[in-house]
């Protein structure tokens, strides 16, 4: 057995293991830790393929954004996860018929599984250039390849994907915002331009009589 | 194909996604305060890019973008009568939404992100635009739904129409992975060639998936529980732009998959729709009798609608499609049509949304009366109104096609639907008067009712013909 091929039964492992543990934690913080575990092992699983980047992209988007969110979300919103599952215990026939059908269904779909040649080839190379990269060691990296394709053949699709998060933007403000009335706010231009005549008063004191007035 | 080529024949699109962008600007820059002439530069908008979809660049037929967006003659038909619904739908809200002080710049900006959504919806052929166009259409709706946001029922629309649309995006996305694990390919004649030789059965699953997130965007049964408490707790004017062009966007995508993707494996793809088809017109036909609120028998008389039109999508012809579009395309007036007679329905205190506040109404306000009367016997498709054509399309179409027990599922369905209209129709015109409604309601929205009624009366000489010829030829493009 290789060093890669034991590394990848170490991440795969991981990741299964840490996606057991996500659904079968008590605790939900608990379920978002084993979550951040199972992404670093996949991010692992795509440094072994050769994906250096999405490896990196993974722990930086998943990990350091999504999943701290998850992480806020549950520990701030104070959610009493007993009570939730409370009655739950009632479908459980139900969700055992359920999930025989299911998986006769796909075992099913599994035994007569076949690919198409083109299909095979696809996954190979899931992009033109990264299956240089396999071949070729001088030719676009990781991210260049990913560069390549994404802001040429599959510019329609970036740009899209710009006016959906516009989308999000807009939502998230409108139903959120709300216009605050009665606070002070602070105001450069008005505070820069203010003379000295306005704020400061010169006042002749007397000498052992103090400020009168 | 250059990457200028692909700019001009997208032309529409690029246009409207600049233009709303420049439109919330400078809503923001004003503070909000030009709602109004937003609304109308929207209108504006819209209208301008009809000009290329009809005769610019756009009207021409191609494959752009590595085959992942296609102008064509189905596309041309399509976004025309979208821009048309879409504006129609602005123009029906300024006044309510003024008077329930939600007039925001942000809605017209909304609606035109959604049409953009739609417009490039009817013109994917690949799996990923398909996906992203109808996110990019259903995300502006959940905003749109929960507009309103200090009333419960619309947030609570909104949420909920947010959590099932996550959720059958998922099950979209899920079969779209499975159809390309299996055939390796994303575009829509890549996903046909390897039709062929792919195994089937993972394609099928794949399908099924993709089916039921389709189902779900268009209100099919059985993936129509969200329907009438969306249409209920929604603002109207947005129920009536729901109701609209983006139904009949879900529909021609939902055809030009079918026919585009996967003709090969018709005979896997045709019962499937045969069911979801008969069930909505069930469902539909059946739970619209105990309604009480007049947002949910529309939305109960959607999902039946979608029932029919589904029956020419199932046939999986030429013909079939036609009469999609020829369907999708009388609905669209009738609906906008009827949406305007409700938002007409308005007391001193608010909306009145009980069907027992119709009683009498043919007493008070005789013209709103006779509209109302008119757009539910089209509804039912009763000769010679321009309803009876849409199913007389459909209906040829399946028993063209050899659904024999569709086509009579379906008129079983018309004679149950017809029993719930005319109860509404009695009341109206039988009924003791119930207190009469404020008559100032925009003059939009009477313009609008008023078109629609005429456009469904005198619809046997002009609308009727004008599309079949014009669906004809959009439905012959995707069999070129």
């Amino acid at each position: 057995m290789t060093f890669a091929s034991l590394a990848f039964y170490v991440f795969a492992g991981a990741t299964i293991g840490a996606g057991l543990g996500v659904i079968l934690a008590r605790n939900p913080v608990h379920s978002v830790l084993f979550l951040i575990t199972a992404f670093i092992s996949v991010a692992g699983l795509f440094v072994l393929m050769g994906a250096e980047y999405l490896a990196m992209l993974l722990v930086v988007v998943y990990v350091g954004a999504v999943a701290v969110l998850f992480l806020f979300v549950v520990m701030m919103l104070d959610v009493d996860f007993e009570e939730l599952k409370k009655g739950f215990a009632d479908y459980i026939p139900l969700a055992v018929i359920l999930g025989v059908v299911l998986i006769v269904e796909i075992g099913f779909t599994v035994a007569a599984w076949r690919f198409t040649d083109s299909a095979e080839l696809a996954r190979q190379h899931p992009s033109p250039t990264a299956g240089q990269v396999v071949t070729d060691p001088t030719g676009p990296n990781n991210v260049e390849s990913l560069g390549l394709i994404l802001y040429t053949d599959y510019i329609h699709f970036f740009q899209i994907a710009g006016m959906i998060l516009l989308v999000a933007m807009i939502g998230a403000i409108l139903l959120t915002f709300r216009e605050r009335v009665g606070i002070r706010k602070q105001d450069v231009t008005s505070q820069v331009g203010r003379k000295r005549a306005e704020g400061v008063e010169v006042v002749s004191v007397p000498t052992g009589k103090g400020i009168q007035g | 194909m250059t990457i200028w080529d692909n700019i001009t024949f997208a032309f529409p699109e690029i246009f409207i996604a600049i233009a709303l962008m420049i439109l919330l600007l400078v809503g923001v820059f004003t503070s909000g305060k030009y709602g109004r002439e937003i609304g109308w530069a929207s209108i504006g908008v819209l209208a301008v890019a009809l000009y290329p979809v009809l005769f610019g660049t756009a009207a021409q037929t191609a494959d752009l973008f590595n085959g992942a967006f296609a102008t064509d003659g189905f596309a041309k038909f399509s976004k025309v009568v979208i821009y048309t619904g879409a504006a129609v739908s602005i123009l029906l809200s300024g006044h309510f939404m003024e008077r329930e002080k939600i007039n925001r710049f942000e809605y017209p900006i909304l609606i035109l992100l959604s049409t953009l959504g739609m417009s490039l919806m009817v013109s994917s052929t690949d799996l990923i635009s398909l996906y992203m166009g109808i996110e990019l259409q259903s995300l502006s709706l959940y905003i749109l739904a929960a507009f309103n946001r200090d009333s419960l029922r619309s947030t609570e629309a909104g949420l909920k129409y947010f959590v099932l649309g996550a959720l059958s995006s998922c099950l979209l996305l899920y079969g779209a992975s499975l159809i390309y694990g299996f055939t390796g390919a994303t575009t829509f004649d890549a996903i046909a060639a390897a039709g062929l030789t792919a195994n089937t059965t993972g394609l099928i699953l794949g399908l099924v998936f993709l089916i039921s997130g389709l189902a779900f965007k268009v209100s099919a049964a059985p993936f129509h529980m969200w329907t009438p408490d969306v249409y209920e707790g929604s603002p109207t004017p947005v129920t009536a732009f729901f109701a609209a062009a983006p139904k009949f966007a879900g529909m021609a995508l939902f055809a030009r998959v079918m026919v585009e993707a996967f003709p090969t494996i018709i005979a896997q793809w045709q019962p499937i729709l045969v069911i979801i088809s008969i069930l909505s017109m069930a469902i539909g036909a059946f739970s619209a009798i105990t309604q009480t609120n007049i947002k949910r028998l529309m939305a109960y008389s959607s999902i039946g609608h979608m029932g029919y039109a589904l029956m020419g999508v199932a046939a999986g012809t030429a013909q079939g499609v036609s009469s999609v579009l020829i369907y999708m395309s009388i609905y669209l007036i009738m609906t906008l049509g009827t949406f305007a007679c409700i938002l007409a329905m308005r007391r001193p205190e608010g909306m009145a949304e009980n069907i027992s506040d119709l009683a009498g109404l043919s007493r008070t306000q005789p013209a709103l009366a006779l509209m109302f009367t008119v757009f539910f016997f089209s509804l039912m498709g009763i000769p010679p109104l321009a309803g009876f054509f849409a199913k007389f399309y459909v209906f040829m179409a399946a028993l063209d096609a050899g659904l024999f027990y569709l086509a009579i599922a379906g008129a079983l369905a018309s004679a149950v639907s017809a029993y719930y209209y005319l109860a509404v129709i009695i009341k109206i015109w039988v009924n003791e008067p119930a207190p009469e409604f404020d008559r100032n309601v925009g003059q939009s929205v009477k313009g609008i009712a008023a078109l629609a009624t005429l456009l469904m009366v005198i619809g046997i000489f002009t609308i009727v013909p004008m599309l079949t010829g014009y669906a004809e030829t959009a439905a012959g493009a995707l069999f070129r």
